[in-house]
């Protein structure tokens, strides 16, 4: 079980969190404007990658904030944390 | 009478206390400090099992918790009873039922022994390739099969005795407490760090605490005494903990460790009672030392599983340590010096050790030469090619090894007296605990073992699990890493005067030969699994290559011991076989746990009434007191029916389905999810979440919403009602509440950041009742008699604010029945006072508590879904034949553009329809297929029932169900085949009653 540091809270446990899939994929602002095979793009298509990715996490059993953490998917290893809206720390 | 094989007092037993014990409905003794099979071999017992599969008599062959053969169930046929322990961790005590698995009629005589002959016909993948064919009579097979294979029996009663959880944090966590494990603790707490040390074993120290070797010496004191004031030194200090008898099963990402705490198996039955059994442990260390040493590999020849071949480690330990001599005439068979080491040991108690068979042409050691001056033969460049004695060892056959090792020098054959043989094969570092931690291995080709090779958290292995297996090494590098890893300037070891022989001559050959044809010959490499060299060269000869494939086609390393022994073997024989490296194939992956943990250990207190958390709703008691039947939704106990004088569920619901149309019923909804809204852009924020329109919504007035995912799917639905211009109060369904607010959230936080809206989950408090009926405006007006209840003042879809007495509540005029209803809100803590005026004032009419069910049939006659129903995540709104609640006009709301999509928008989705039987009275299964012919095979799936009832208001059979492209097929005969017959329906309207609605506004 993976030690997260809410970016409010501080360190706490995993069964604190939920797991939200890769970070920074922005909901079309005109979807309607999309054609089928950009809106699956949006809604399907997840990059999964083994190595460094960005993901969002939820604080459900605590302050009920989402944010982004880096995680290395081979190790585990959780390199930053960084609220929403800001950029990404380049690793 | 039996011969009692003690040969020396030990310090670690109590010769005083007699501990008695049954082994097979036989009573034994043993002393205080023995483990069952400690005491069963000082009763000179070592046949205590048969193998898996070939039903062959098995001994006892470790020390520990790498034991592949003696596994035993203990006290059968009682509750406590427990299968497939290992005879070699169990502490006797006195009241200790033990008795042999897998065999009958007994384990000297066993059917199944037969077995071992047949062997020719039983090679790897005998199930899979012989039992193929036909399929259909794989059941008839498997009964047998089951039958003749398997461990121990299940128990069959709940478990009675008490199991705990614990968290513990601390700065250093060190596992093993053999002697690096000892050093790393002392360093560890003495430079102020808070410790925890744990050792599977009774006793700290390890195998040092009972070396007494002439030949190793630290400062001149004989290795067990200076670890003994170690230890004694080690004890005192103060932010340590130690725990013995603690195994650690599992060693996670991020240093999270789990380990189970034995700490009532070792007490007579007497003392157990009422207090905790297990303890599992779950640590969060900040660093973690892995000091859990190493295993002796056995060597893999021909016959090499009689009772009585063991480990020459193991028979070193019993001499040692229990002081038990597990054989008159031993022999020792060895590819290095270990073997000369132990019979040193024995010697020195007085056992007596025939010879030692060394594959080996050379050996020059001070071990060596003092085995050779102590009189003992030594068979140099021999190896064993065959073992005899069926229950029992009694002999041993010898030839001398050719150059290469693979073959013969001569034709020569020497048969050997021996009662027990002790196998030295080398060691394997215990590298379990860090594989399961995300490390990999590297392979060291001198001595042929797999070491760490980089840590993936904070962590360090040490001594013989780090491949370091002489005495100055061993404590050298432990001191020097301990310095690095614990940032220390120095330890007490670093100047230690340490006397060890140094020889570490090896050679290596994972199968030895034989005079015999490979077919004719039992060389076990998994004892567990009776998987032999021959299985897994058959296994590549039929083409697996990997590791992985070969292990699960052959079984090895897959029984409850993971393959602790044997698993470097069947990598060495494959690795010979296909002419490749060891340290190229890899080795299998090692899984949690290290050691079998009890499914007690794992529930803890959490069994019973305390297994999951559970919701009550604030009229529970009067649910209670009026003998409801309670249903389980999500973690609420909802009021599922109220039978009255023995009523089955069906007349109950029945009857409360009648009264609610025919006079008043009442529902205790106070389960439904409720989310306040607020905030200045509250409504454009519904009008984003709801597939409807929310901007015109006036203040005091309902509105019933539809919630789809981005995919289009439903996801949820409720009414929500706006309370201010900007306050609203959201209802979902029972079960999606907690997950619709973390959604909105979702939104909220990340997507729309710039609008102005809060959101706060109040279902806990409010409490709601709802009354509906003909008679529930009646009902109300006794209640609330100065509201207006009017259909222009209160018309239905609108909502009030009112008081009951001086009790504050909100009433909305909605239905999910589609009578006329009300669902009154209160503070929850006068749920219940709420409730019981309901019923007060509903008594003239008759008014009846209904429960879930009832709900469920009132709604399905109005063909309402219910989400998660009738719909199971791949519904649109337009499947459900919702169209007229998908605004047109909105921009944007999550799931618009997936209506869209080519796949959302085909004529042939499943959609929701009606169903009536052909026999009105005739009621369907929920989930049951729906075909339109069965002429051509396969049979097309059409679609299925989501929701089933007999509606007594109807006085027929009526279901819910979606069906492929059934929005066209009105009218429409199909049938439903079940067991025995089809039953014949009809596609139909979903809404079955009153289908103009004029029960609302009666």
């Amino acid at each position: 079980m993976f030690l997260i540091t809410c970016p409010y809270c501080g360190e706490r446990e995993q069964s604190e969190f939920k797991a939200g899939g890769e970070a920074h994929i922005e909901r079309p602002k005109q979807p309607t404007e999309l054609s089928d095979s950009e809106w699956a793009e949006y809604l399907f298509m997840r990059k999964n990658i083994k190595g460094i990715q960005l993901e969002r996490w939820n604080h459900t059993h605590g302050c009920r904030k989402w944010f982004n953490a880096v995680r290395d998917t081979g190790n585990d290893e959780i390199k930053a944390i960084y609220k929403m809206g800001e950029k990404p720390p380049i690793i | 009478m039996l011969k009692n094989l003690r040969v020396k007092t030990s310090k670690f037993i109590d010769e005083t206390i007699n501990v008695s014990f049954k082994f097979n409905g036989k009573t034994y003794y043993g002393f205080k400090g023995d483990t069952l099979a400690s005491a069963l071999l000082s009763n000179d017992i070592h046949l205590v099992g048969r193998s898996f599969k070939y039903h062959r008599p098995r001994g006892i062959m470790t020390a520990g918790s790498e034991e592949p053969n003696a596994i035993v169930q203990t006290n059968k046929n009682t509750a406590f009873t427990e299968p497939n322990v290992r005879a070699t961790e169990i502490e006797i005590y006195e009241g200790l039922e033990a008795s042999s698995q897998n065999c009958w009629p007994s384990v000297s005589f066993d059917i199944g022994g037969i077995n071992n002959f047949l062997s020719p016909l039983l090679p790897a993948g005998f199930y899979y390739k012989t039992f193929m064919w036909p399929a259909s009579f794989w059941e008839k097979y498997e009964y047998v099969i089951r039958h003749s294979a398997g461990l121990g029996k299940s128990p069959t009663e709940p478990d009675p005795d008490i199991y705990d959880h614990r968290y513990i944090h601390c700065d250093v966590l060190v596992i093993g407490a053999g002697i690096t494990g000892i050093m790393a603790a002392k360093t560890a707490a003495k430079n102020n760090l808070k410790t925890l040390l744990l050792d599977e074993k009774t006793e700290l120290g390890g195998s040092t605490i009972f070396q007494d070797s002439d030949h190793v010496k630290i400062n001149d004191q004989s290795s067990s005494t200076w670890l003994e004031n170690e230890i004694t030194e080690l004890e005192k200090l103060d932010n340590l903990e130690i725990k013995t008898r603690t195994s650690v099963a599992a060693y996670h990402g991020y240093n999270y460790l789990l380990a189970r705490e034995n700490l009532t198996d070792h007490l007579p039955k007497s003392e157990k009672q009422n207090k905790i059994r297990q303890r599992l442990l779950k640590i969060r260390a900040k660093k973690v030392i892995v000091a859990t040493g190493s295993l002796e590999r056995p060597l893999v020849f021909n016959n090499n599983d009689r009772p009585g071949i063991m480990l020459s480690s193991a028979i070193k330990r019993y001499a040692d340590y229990y002081g038990v001599a597990t054989g008159q005439k031993n022999i020792f068979f060895t590819n290095n010096d270990t073997a000369y080491e132990n019979v040193i040991a024995l010697n020195k108690k007085g056992i007596n050790v025939e010879a030692i068979v060394d594959i080996r042409e050379n050996s020059n050691s001070e071990f060596t030469k003092t085995v050779e001056s102590l009189g003992i033969k030594i068979y140099k460049n021999h190896t064993v090619v065959d073992t005899h004695g069926y229950k029992k060892l009694n002999k041993i056959s010898i030839m001398e090894l050719s150059k290469d090792g693979q073959s013969f020098a001569s034709l020569n054959k020497i048969t050997l007296d021996c009662d027990c043989l002790g196998m030295a094969g080398g060691w394997t570092p215990a590298v379990h605990l860090f594989t399961q931690s995300g490390g990999k291995l590297k392979f060291r080709d001198k001595d042929q073992v797999f070491i760490p090779n980089n840590y993936p958290s904070e962590q360090i292995s040490i001594g013989s699990c780090n491949g370091d297996f002489e005495l100055d090494e061993i404590i050298n590098n432990t001191s020097k890493s301990l310095k690095e890893f614990l940032s220390v300037n120095k330890t007490d070891y670093d100047n230690l005067d340490i006397k060890c022989p140094k020889d570490k001559a090896i050679r290596n050959i994972w199968l030895l030969p034989s005079d015999k044809v490979l077919g004719k010959t039992k060389p076990f490499v998994d004892y567990q699994n009776d998987a032999t060299a021959n299985d897994i060269k058959l296994a590549l000869r039929e083409g697996f290559r990997s590791i992985e494939h070969v292990k699960r086609y052959t079984t090895t390393g897959m029984g409850t011991d993971q393959g602790k022994l044997g698993n470097m073997h069947a990598l060495g024989i494959i690795a010979d076989t296909a002419g490749v490296k060891v340290g190229e194939l890899g080795t299998t992956t090692f899984r949690p746990p290290y050691t079998p943990l009890t499914f007690g250990t794992m529930v803890g207190r959490n069994v019973g009434e305390y297994f999951d958390a559970f919701r009550r709703t604030p009229m529970n008691d009067w649910h209670n007191e009026n003998k409801a039947e309670f249903e389980n939704v999500g973690q609420w106990k909802r009021a599922w029916y109220y039978p009255k004088n023995k009523e089955t569920m069906h007349e109950a619901v029945q009857r409360e389905s009648k009264a609610a149309r025919d006079s008043a019923g009442i529902l205790d909804a106070s389960t439904l999810g409720k989310i306040d809204i607020q905030g200045t852009d509250a409504s454009e924020f519904l009008n984003r979440v709801y597939t409807n329109a929310w901007s015109k919504l006036a203040i005091g007035k309902c509105r019933y919403g539809l919630m789809l995912n981005e995919d289009g799917m439903v996801y949820d639905d409720g009414v929500t009602t706006r309370l201010d211009e900007n306050h609203y109060i959201m209802t979902t369904t029972t079960g999606g509440a907690a997950n619709v607010l973390g959604k909105l959230e979702d939104y909220l936080q990340t997507e729309w950041s710039e609008l102005d809206v809060y959101l706060s989950s109040v279902t806990d408090h409010y409490a709601t009742a709802s009354v509906c009926g003909p008679n529930s405006k009646k009902i109300l007006n006794k209640i609330i008699p100065d509201l207006d209840l009017s259909d222009e003042n209160f018309p239905h879809m609108s909502f009030k604010n009112a008081k009951i007495g001086n009790i504050k509540c909100r009433v909305m005029r909605i239905s999910f029945t589609g009578e006329h209803s009300y669902e009154i809100n209160v503070q929850a803590n006068f749920g219940k006072t709420l409730w019981e005026k309901c019923m007060e004032a509903g008594q003239e009419f008759k008014i009846t508590p209904y429960g879930t069910e009832t709900m469920h049939l009132l709604r399905a006659e109005k063909g309402f879904i219910i989400v998660g129903q009738d719909t199971d995540g791949t519904m649109t709104p337009i499947d459900l034949q919702m169209d007229w609640i998908v605004s047109k006009k909105k921009y944007d709301f999550i799931g618009k553009r997936s209506l869209y999509r080519s796949d959302t928008m085909k004529e042939d989705r499943k959609q929701l329809v009606g169903l009536v039987t052909d026999n009105p009275s005739e009621v369907l299964e929920e989930g049951a297929q729906i075909v339109a012919n069965t002429s051509t095979t396969p049979v097309e799936m059409l679609g299925h029932v989501t929701s089933s009832y007999y509606s007594p208001n109807l006085n027929k059979s009526i279901a819910l169900a979606v069906v492929r492209g059934g929005k066209n097929m009105m009218g429409q005969k199909l049938f439903i085949p079940m067991e025995n017959k089809n039953i014949n329906v009809t596609i139909v309207d979903p809404v079955f009653f009153d289908k103009e609605n004029v029960r609302l506004n009666a």
